[in-house]
């Protein structure tokens, strides 16, 4: 037996466990918190709860009481309450829990229930599983196992639907697949505030589609994909690309904007095919905006840098870095690091710019929110860089102060770490009275201006950490290998540094944080191992004065405006 | 363990002649020059090969010419040796099979890894795949060795197919769009 449950807690009893849950949990998840899976369809922890699929059936009872007296009814046999159960099977995600409740989730008569849905799902189900992108990951073919009869009895005609529905411009519909879970259909109502889709039609003629002269055309559509439990709605992205089973997921995080979605890279062979979200309730729950999944196109994007260049000729990347070292050691440097570099990156620019007794700028990029998942600050790092402390204050777009040194004569050397200077309000001819060295991974202006170019590695392809609008560190992992001739951005910083002459750092993020931690009074009581997946709250209170761009987010609310 | 010694036993004066065993040998030449030539003249004679032989994957169209493959990936995933390499691909809206929406774009299987298990031919969900007599694989490169979804169609043929699964979805396709029982 367990404690006596604290007040907001309700005791049940799931197949002969007793077990506390929050009150108002329902039974699907009560049961989760002792590993017992109650299969469903179209519950959804993060959507209202429709309970339409009748998948998730359990057994149900009560302790029985004596209706005139309620004086509990004791069994005789056992010495115990006695369960008065219900006779037919309840729905899971429907059912709240409440004070002793009873639930069986195997009982005989459960799993014939659940028997019984599975064969009227799959009575219309086309199973053109072969051709099917969901195969792999697909609810039915997983509860098929469980559940399913292994042979059809069905010998009637089976329904024709549309099977190739444009439902808008990221999302095909096959609506033979679909088992009316109406999980979109919540989705696109109540999170992405886009109420576009529905059921038309009766009986086993249901057919899911978009309202007249409308489309799925949200930056949230994809997440539709993710939800559907079957093949239904698939992605026109990665439609036939590759089948599941070979896609490696690494954890990584999106790049978009300041929110820090978790993500997941999908990937084979050093291939990206898609990102998903990860779930984390303290960030995005379970979702991400259409606009972040396509960022992995980047990583193989035919204007990737693959040569190390000085003076525009190929060269060794030793003689690279030393070239770099020579222009650094001249003097007159300005370093601009990025907000979209990691926190690693950003503390060894920081040692760097102290190495050179220099200020390093940063270049912001800001764009309305959506007040969902995509803040204003398109950096996903710019708080790593105040908690590292390459900077102190909020970048502005333009660097006009770098602009105004160039031309005074100030400064004769810029290091930019991935950042576009022509984007950040330099002109070609700026550029021109300057020596550039250039750390990125794209070609741009900048990198065909640079003296010395160094190709270094995609968010995808290294691992790291992002702090979040909320102060929220999160790491990332290399998901796929870098193109020949990149390098990663920390063996590019730590070689200068030390060609500097400067104690050569560690240049991989296990050995760096051990010295990230005793230099960093935000970080001093962690390391990148014991970071969790969902993330670690700084204490934010050092830099609470600052006037940061985002607006109210899915699950962030700025300070209030002083 | 005990050590038996054995005695070995003297030959016999036959024995020692060897006649005997010549005079055997030489009965076993004869026999043979009169008996039928058992043996083939390889590579100008072949053998017959006998039905279910496992001999190089292939890949088979069916009896209307419709390729059967539809890239699902399973072989790919369940070959032991990880010789077959499937790159899949969406079938023209345009075409005649336009209703099955997926194909190999480029099929790819490297007969210096196929261990001919037929472990590809079980697992298709399609029988698309199949294990025919090609026995005999040979090439300078290897490049020659890796046969290509062209070579595999060559090699593989039309097999006859007792379920004509896509034409009845077709069928009912279009028994549908004429207004059918069934929308």
């Amino acid at each position: 037996m367990i404690a006596a449950p604290k007040p907001d807690l309700v005791t049940v009893n799931i197949d002969g466990v007793d077990i506390a849950v929050p009150k108002g949990t329902n039974v699907i998840e009560a049961a989760k918190q002792l590993q017992k899976d109650v299969p469903h369809y179209c519950y959804h922890p993060k959507l209202t709860v429709a309970g339409n699929c009748r998948m998730c059936m359990v057994e149900m009872g009560m302790p029985a009481v004596d209706p005139a007296t309620k004086a509990p009814v004791m069994d005789a046999a056992t010495g115990k309450q006695k369960i008065n159960w219900i006779p037919r099977p309840q729905i899971g995600c429907g059912t709240t829990v409440a004070p002793g409740m009873h639930i069986k989730t195997s009982s005989p008569m459960v799993k014939d229930a659940r028997e019984g849905v599975m064969e009227f799902l799959l009575v219309n189900h086309p199973l053109d599983c072969p051709i099917c992108d969901q195969a792999g990951e697909c609810k039915l073919q997983e509860q098929a196992t469980g559940y399913g009869r292994g042979y059809s009895r069905f010998i009637e005609e089976k329904n024709v639907k549309p099977k190739r529905t444009q439902l808008g411009p990221r999302v095909t519909l096959d609506d033979e697949r679909c088992i009316l879970c109406s999980r979109c259909v919540r989705f696109s109502k109540e999170i992405a505030q886009d109420d576009v889709l529905g059921f038309v039609d009766r009986g086993s003629y249901s057919t899911l589609t978009c309202h007249p002269g409308k489309k799925l055309e949200n930056n949230y559509s994809l997440n539709t994909v993710d939800i559907c439990p079957v093949g239904a709605l698939t992605s026109t992205d990665f439609r036939f690309k590759m089948r599941v089973w070979f896609l490696k997921q690494t954890n990584t995080i999106d790049i978009e904007s300041s929110v820090g979605v978790n993500a997941m890279v999908w990937s084979r062979e050093g291939v990206i095919y898609r990102l998903t979200p990860r779930r984390n309730d303290e960030v995005n729950d379970t979702w991400m905006a259409d606009s972040g999944r396509l960022l992995y196109k980047q990583v193989a994007a035919a204007d990737r840098l693959g040569a190390v260049a000085v003076n525009g000729a190929a060269s060794s990347h030793d003689s690279a870095i030393n070239a770099a070292a020579e222009l650094l050691k001249a003097g007159s440097v300005a370093l601009v690091g990025s907000g979209r570099a990691s926190v690693e990156e950003q503390f060894l620019l920081k040692k760097l710019a102290d190495q050179l007794g220099v200020n390093a700028s940063l270049v912001a990029r800001t764009a309305a929110g959506d007040k969902l998942l995509i803040s204003a600050d398109r950096n996903p790092n710019v708080r790593g860089a105040l908690v590292t402390g390459l900077v102190s204050a909020l970048p502005a777009a333009q660097l006009t102060q770098l602009a105004a040194d160039i031309d005074a004569g100030k400064v004769k050397t810029v290091l930019s770490h991935g950042e576009d200077l022509v984007a950040a309000g330099l002109t070609a001819a700026q550029l021109a009275k300057v020596s550039i060295i250039y750390l990125g991974t794209h070609v741009n202006p900048t990198s065909a201006a640079a003296k010395v170019v160094v190709p270094t590695l995609h968010t995808f392809e290294k691992a790291g950490t992002f702090v979040n609008q909320q102060f929220r560190i999160q790491k990332f992992a290399a998901a796929v290998p870098g193109p020949q001739g990149a390098s990663n951005d920390l063996m590019v910083l730590a070689k200068l540094l030390s060609a500097l002459g400067a104690a050569a750092p560690a240049s991989d993020v296990h050995g760096l944080w051990t010295t990230l931690a005793a230099a960093v009074p935000a970080l001093a009581t962690m390391l990148y191992k014991n970071i969790p997946e969902t993330g670690l709250l700084l204490d934010a209170t050092p830099w609470a004065g600052l006037p940061f761009v985002e607006g109210e987010t899915l699950k962030f609310k700025p300070a209030a405006a002083a | 363990m005990a050590v038996v010694t054995v005695e070995r036993k003297p030959l016999t004066f036959l024995e020692r002649t060897y006649l005997p065993n010549i005079a055997a040998g030489l009965a076993t030449t004869f026999k043979r020059m009169v008996q039928p030539v058992e043996t083939l003249e390889y590579p100008e004679q072949r053998p017959a090969i006998p039905a279910g032989y496992r001999g190089v994957p292939t890949l088979v169209y069916d009896p209307n010419g419709r390729e059967k493959c539809v890239s699902c990936q399973l072989c790919e995933f369940v070959c032991p040796p990880k010789a077959i390499r499937i790159t899949p691909g969406e079938i023209a809206h345009d075409d005649a099979n336009a209703h099955v929406e997926k194909r190999p774009e480029e099929f790819k299987i490297d007969m210096l890894r196929c261990i001919y298990c037929g472990l590809c031919q079980e697992v298709c969900p399609e029988e698309a795949i199949w294990l025919q007599n090609q026995y005999s694989m040979t090439g300078y490169t290897r490049e020659e060795m890796v046969n290509d979804k062209k070579r595999l169609y060559e090699l593989g043929g039309t097999l006859p197919d007792t379920h004509f699964k896509w034409d009845k979805k077709k069928a009912a396709e279009e028994a549908a769009a004429h207004g059918g029982a069934h929308h």
